[in-house]
C-alpha cells in the first residue's frame, strides 16, 4: 500500500476514532481511506468546510475522549497553525499530519518537499513545543503514525507527522502486525474525584491527568494562560510557570521522546544528517562514498523535533564534518548548525523540491566534505 | 452577592466579580441560561458549553460545567467534535456576533446546513466589546464604531434569515429585556435534535450605547423595550434590523428534521446492512 | 540486482494495477524488494497515465525510475514520451495494435501483443492490462509464474478472478512461445 493508506491504517491500529480534514493534494487519500473505513470499526469521519474548522474539530473530539487526528498539507497546514498553538496550550493529545508538498503558496501540489519542517515547530505564536516524526517509508508511515499518538498521549501534546509527497504516494510493502504486537498508550484519566481534580496541576517535566467531558468534572479548558484549576489568570508568576511547564515537559524528556537511526558514526569522518525521503537517497550516495573508501556515517532522524542537539553535539566531538541534504533551502541545517557550535564542517544540499536530490550530487559533496573538513584542536591534557 | 443565591451552584462563584461592564446584558443572558438549564431534562453534567473569544467568549468560564474557550470563531467546529465524539451531550456554543458571523461565519452556515444537532445563542450587541467597539457583521448601516467614525456602510446580516435559510431546525430572537422569553427559546432550542438558533439582542453601553448616543445600560434596555414587537412565526426574511428601528422578536422557525447523526446512522445502515452497529459516540 | 520498470498508456487501461501486481509478486509473494510510484500531476490528466516500479533483491533507496530498463507501453503517446529516457540495452514490450515505437535504439529489444484483442476475445476489453501482465511475466521472468499468477487472483474484482487468469495465461503463454 502506498504512505497515505498506511498512515491511515497506522491511526486505526493506534486506536485513532475521530478524523477531520479537508480533502488537500496530496494528503487526500489518508481521509478517502478513512472515510471508508471508519464507519465500520465505530469511528467517525468527518470532512469539515476548511482546514481551520478541522483542525478544531479535531480537539473537540479529544475532550470527549477519542484518539483524533486531521490531515492535511501545505495550504491547509498554514490554515491550522493557530491550532497547533491551542492545542499546546490546551495540552490537548492530538495528531496533525502533514504530506508535504512543494510551495509557497500553491506550489507544486502534487510533487514532494520539506519545506514545512520549520513551520512544524514555529508555526503558531507564542512559545510552546511539540513532536514532530518523519517517516522514510510507507511501512514508517503506519509504524510512526502509532507513535505519533503514544506520545502524544504521554505528553499531551500535538504530534505532527511530516510525510512528503513522495512517501505518500510511494507503494512498498507494509507489514502490518497482529494487534497483540502493537503498544499502544492509553489515554491517562485522572483517578481524583471531582472536588479534588484540578485538570491542570502536574508533576515538573510532565503533562497532567485527564478528564473526558460528560463525567461530572464541571471542568474548563480555554487557550488564555491559565491556572490549575484551568481558569484564566494573569498572574506573571503563574504564566511563567505554565510556559516552562509547556517547554519542559518535551525538552527535558528528548532522550526518552527521540528516536534516530545511525550507521557507521562511531568512527565516521563526515556524517550525513537526513530525514524522511531525502534519508533513502543520502544511503545511496553514503554506500558509493564508502566502496570508495570514505569514512562516512548517517544520521537519520526519525524524530525531528525536539532535535537531538545532545547527540549531535556529542558526535562533533570526532566527526568533522557534517552534511544536511534536504528538500528545502535551508530549515533543520540550521538546527544543525547550531548543535555543532562550529565544532565540525557543516554542509548544506539545499534542494528546492519538486523531487528528491539526485543521489550524485550527495555523493560529491560527501568527497568533497572528507577533503574539507574542520581541523580538531587537539585537547589539552 | 449572597453566597445563598440559588444560582450560584451553576456558576463558578469563585470567579466572581466577573469582568463584564456595568449595563451589559452578557449577565442577564447568562441568567436566562441557567433557568433553561435547571428546568431541562438533561443532567448538568451531560450539558457542555463552548465558547470563542471576545466578551460572550468568556461566558463558558463562568458556567460551572464542562466548558471550553475556544479559538476565535471556531466554537462551531470545535462544538461538532464534541458532539460527534459524545453524542449524549448537550452541547451549547455561547458566543458573540462578531465571533460566530465574521471569523466564524462560515462554520456556521456549515454547521447548519449539516442539521448538526448543537444550540448556539448569539449574544449580539451591534460590535466588538473586548477589542474597543469596532464594527461587526451584525452593526447597522449608519451606526458609528472605532473603525466606522463615519458611521456604518456596510449592510448588516440578518441573523435569523441567515439561520433559516442555512438549514436550521429552530430559529428565535429575543432581547435581554425579554428574560422569561429568552429562557424558554434556550429550553426548547436544547431540546431539539438538530441545528437550532437564539439570537439574544443586548446592549454594550460602553461601546456601542455611549457612542451612537443611545445611552447607559438601562436606557438601552427602554430602548429594546419601546421598540420591541412580538410575532412568532414572521418570515424571517421580514426581521431584519435596522438601526433604532423596531426590533422583531419571537420563535421564528421550529421544524423536524433529521440530524446529522441520525443521517448518518440512517444512510450507514442503508450501505452496510443488518450488521451495521449504530455509532453512538466514541468507546 | 535492481530492475527499473515503466508502465504508460492512458487512463482505463489499468496502467497503476498492471504496475502494483507486478510490485506485489515481487515484494509479497517472491520476497524481493519492490516499489511503486506514479506520476502525479497535470500530466496525469487528459488520458495519460504512468506506473514506474523498481523491483531488487535489496532495499530500494532511491525511489524514482530515471533510466528504465523494461518499458511496458499501452499507448502512443506514453511510448512516444516514455522511450527516450529507456537504457540503451532497454526491452520495451508494447500492445501491438495501439503502439508503434519510434526512435527505438540500436540494443532495444521489443516484444509485441495483441493484448486489446486477447483481452476483447476473452469478453472484456478491461482484462487487457492482465494479459500485459502475463506477458511481461513471460518475457522479463522479474517475478515468477505463480507469483505473478497468484497476485493477480488477489487484485481483480471479485467474480472477475477466472476470467482474469485466462487473461494471464494467455498472456503469458504468448510471451513464452516469443522468448
Amino acid at each position: 500500500m502506498d504512505g497515505d493508506h498506511a498512515c491511515c491504517e497506522g491511526a486505526l491500529a493506534a486506536g485513532c476514532r475521530f478524523v477531520a480534514g479537508y480533502p488537500i493534494t496530496p494528503s487526500t487519500e489518508v481521509v478517502e481511506r478513512i472515510a471508508a473505513r471508519f464507519p465500520s470499526v465505530g469511528g467517525m469521519f468527518i470532512q469539515m468546510e476548511d482546514e481551520i474548522a478541522s483542525s478544531i474539530a479535531m480537539q473537540g473530539a479529544v475532550w470527549a475522549g477519542a484518539k483524533a487526528m486531521t490531515v492535511t498539507s501545505g495550504p491547509g497546514f498554514s490554515l491550522m497553525m493557530e491550532h497547533i498553538g491551542y492545542a499546546a496550550m490546551t495540552e490537548a493529545p492530538c495528531v496533525f499530519v502533514n504530506v508535504q508538498r512543494t510551495g509557497p503558496s500553491t506550489g507544486l501540489p502534487t510533487q514532494p518537499a520539506q519545506a514545512d519542517m520549520m513551520q512544524a515547530r514555529w508555526g503558531s505564536h507564542g512559545d510552546y513545543e511539540i513532536i514532530a516524526l518523519c517517516p522514510n517509508s510507507p511501512q514508517e508511515c503506519f509504524d510512526l503514525t502509532i507513535e505519533a499518538f503514544n506520545l502524544a498521549e504521554i505528553y499531551r501534546v500535538p504530534v505532527m507527522i511530516m510525510m512528503d509527497e513522495c512517501v505518500g504516494h510511494m507503494t512498498e510493502k507494509v507489514v502490518i502486525p497482529r494487534a497483540s504486537e502493537i503498544t499502544v498508550e492509553p489515554r491517562h484519566y485522572t483517578t481524583q474525584k471531582p472536588e479534588e481534580y484540578l485538570p491542570y496541576k502536574a508533576e515538573k517535566n510532565s503533562a497532567p491527568a485527564m478528564v473526558r467531558v460528560g463525567n461530572g468534572y464541571r471542568f474548563h479548558v480555554t487557550g488564555l494562560t491559565h491556572d490549575e484549576r484551568g481558569y484564566p489568570s494573569t498572574s506573571l508568576e503563574i504564566h511563567d510557570r505554565f510556559v516552562n511547564r509547556l517547554i519542559d515537559k518535551v525538552r527535558n524528556n528528548a532522550r526518552q521522546i527521540i528516536m534516530l537511526d545511525e550507521t557507521d558514526t562511531a568512527d565516521a569522518d563526515v556524517v550525513v544528517v537526513s530525514y524522511g525521503i531525502t534519508s533513502r537517497v543520502a544511503v545511496k550516495a553514503i554506500q558509493a562514498a564508502r566502496k570508495n573508501g570514505i569514512n562516512v556515517g548517517h544520521l537519520r532522524l526519525m524524530t525531528v523535533w525536539p532535535f537531538p542537539e545532545k547527540r549531535l553535539h556529542t558526535l562533533a566531538s570526532h566527526v568533522k564534518a557534517f552534511i544536511m541534504p534536504e528538500l528545502n533551502m535551508g530549515q533543520m541545517y540550521l538546527e544543525l548548525q547550531r548543535c555543532i557550535e562550529g565544532r565540525a564542517a557543516t554542509y548544506l544540499i539545499p534542494h528546492s523540491g519538486g523531487t528528491v536530490h539526485n543521489p550524485d550530487d550527495i555523493y560529491q559533496k560527501i568527497v568533497y566534505a572528507a577533503r574539507h573538513p574542520r581541523k580538531k584542536k587537539e585537547t589539552a591534557k | 452577592m449572597s453566597a445563598k443565591n440559588p444560582r450560584n451552584q451553576y456558576l463558578r462563584t469563585e470567579r466572581m466579580p466577573n469582568i463584564w461592564c456595568p449595563g451589559c446584558g452578557l449577565g442577564t443572558a447568562v441568567n436566562c441560561f441557567i433557568s433553561a438549564i435547571e428546568d431541562c431534562e438533561t443532567p448538568l453534567d451531560q450539558i457542555s458549553v463552548v465558547s470563542g473569544i471576545g466578551c460572550t467568549g468568556r461566558v463558558a468560564g463562568y458556567l460551572k460545567l464542562d466548558s471550553f474557550h475556544t479559538t476565535h470563531g471556531r466554537p462551531i467546529p470545535f462544538a461538532t467534535g464534541l458532539k460527534l465524539s459524545n453524542p449524549k451531550l448537550k452541547v451549547v456554543v455561547f458566543s458573540g456576533d462578531g465571533d460566530l458571523f465574521a471569523i466564524g461565519g462560515n462554520h456556521f452556515i456549515h454547521a447548519a446546513r449539516r442539521n448538526m444537532d448543537l444550540t448556539i445563542i448569539c449574544v449580539n450587541n451591534f460590535t466588538y466589546g473586548m477589542t474597543g467597539g469596532q464594527v461587526t457583521p451584525t452593526t447597522p448601516i449608519d451606526a458609528f464604531s472605532s473603525t466606522t467614525p463615519y458611521g456604518n456602510i456596510e449592510e448588516p446580516f440578518n441573523l435569523p434569515f441567515l439561520a433559516d435559510c442555512s438549514g436550521a431546525v429552530y430559529v428565535a430572537r429575543w432581547t435581554v429585556f425579554h428574560v422569561r422569553q429568552a429562557a424558554r427559546a434556550m429550553r426548547e432550542a436544547m431540546h431539539k435534535n438538530g441545528f437550532s438558533f437564539i439570537e439574544i439582542i443586548s446592549p454594550c453601553p460602553t461601546l456601542y450605547g455611549r457612542r451612537n448616543k443611545i445611552g447607559d445600560g438601562l436606557k438601552m434596555m427602554q430602548a429594546f423595550k419601546d421598540n420591541s414587537v412580538i410575532a412568532d412565526e414572521t418570515d424571517t426574511r421580514n426581521v431584519a434590523l435596522d438601526f433604532r428601528g423596531k426590533i422583531i422578536c419571537g420563535k421564528f422557525v421550529d421544524r423536524e428534521k433529521t440530524s446529522f447523526l441520525d443521517m448518518y446512522n440512517i444512510k450507514m445502515a442503508e450501505r452496510f446492512g443488518p450488521f451495521y452497529e449504530p455509532y453512538e459516540g466514541i468507546k | 540486482m535492481t530492475s527499473e520498470i515503466k508502465f504508460g498508456g492512458f487512463g482505463g487501461q489499468g496502467v497503476i494495477l498492471a504496475g502494483s501486481i507486478i510490485g506485489r509478486a515481487a515484494s509479497i509473494m517472491d520476497h524481493k524488494y519492490a516499489t511503486m510510484t506514479q506520476s502525479f500531476g497535470p500530466e496525469a490528466r487528459g488520458g495519460a497515465c504512468s506506473a514506474q516500479v523498481i523491483i531488487s533483491d535489496d532495499k530500494i533507496l532511491y525511489p524514482y525510475v530515471t533510466r528504465p530498463k523494461i518499458l511496458v507501453m499501452l499507448s502512443q503517446e506514453a511510448c512516444n514520451r516514455y522511450l527516450p529516457e529507456a537504457a540503451d540495452d532497454g526491452v520495451i514490450l508494447i500492445e501491438e495494435d495501439l503502439v508503434h515505437p519510434k526512435g527505438l535504439k540500436p540494443g532495444m529489444k521489443v516484444y509485441a501483443i495483441p493484448a486489446t484483442r486477447f483481452a476483447e476475445e476473452l469478453g472484456s476489453k478491461m482484462t487487457l492490462n492482465v494479459v500485459m501482465v502475463g506477458f511481461f511475466t513471460a518475457v522479463t521472468k522479474l517475478v515468477s509464474y505463480k507469483s505473478a499468477r497468484e497476485t493477480v487472483k488477489s487484485s481483480v474484482p471479485l467474480g472477475t478472478e477466472t476470467m482474469n487468469l485466462m487473461a494471464f495465461d494467455r498472456g503469458y503463454e504468448y510471451g513464452q512461445a516469443l522468448t
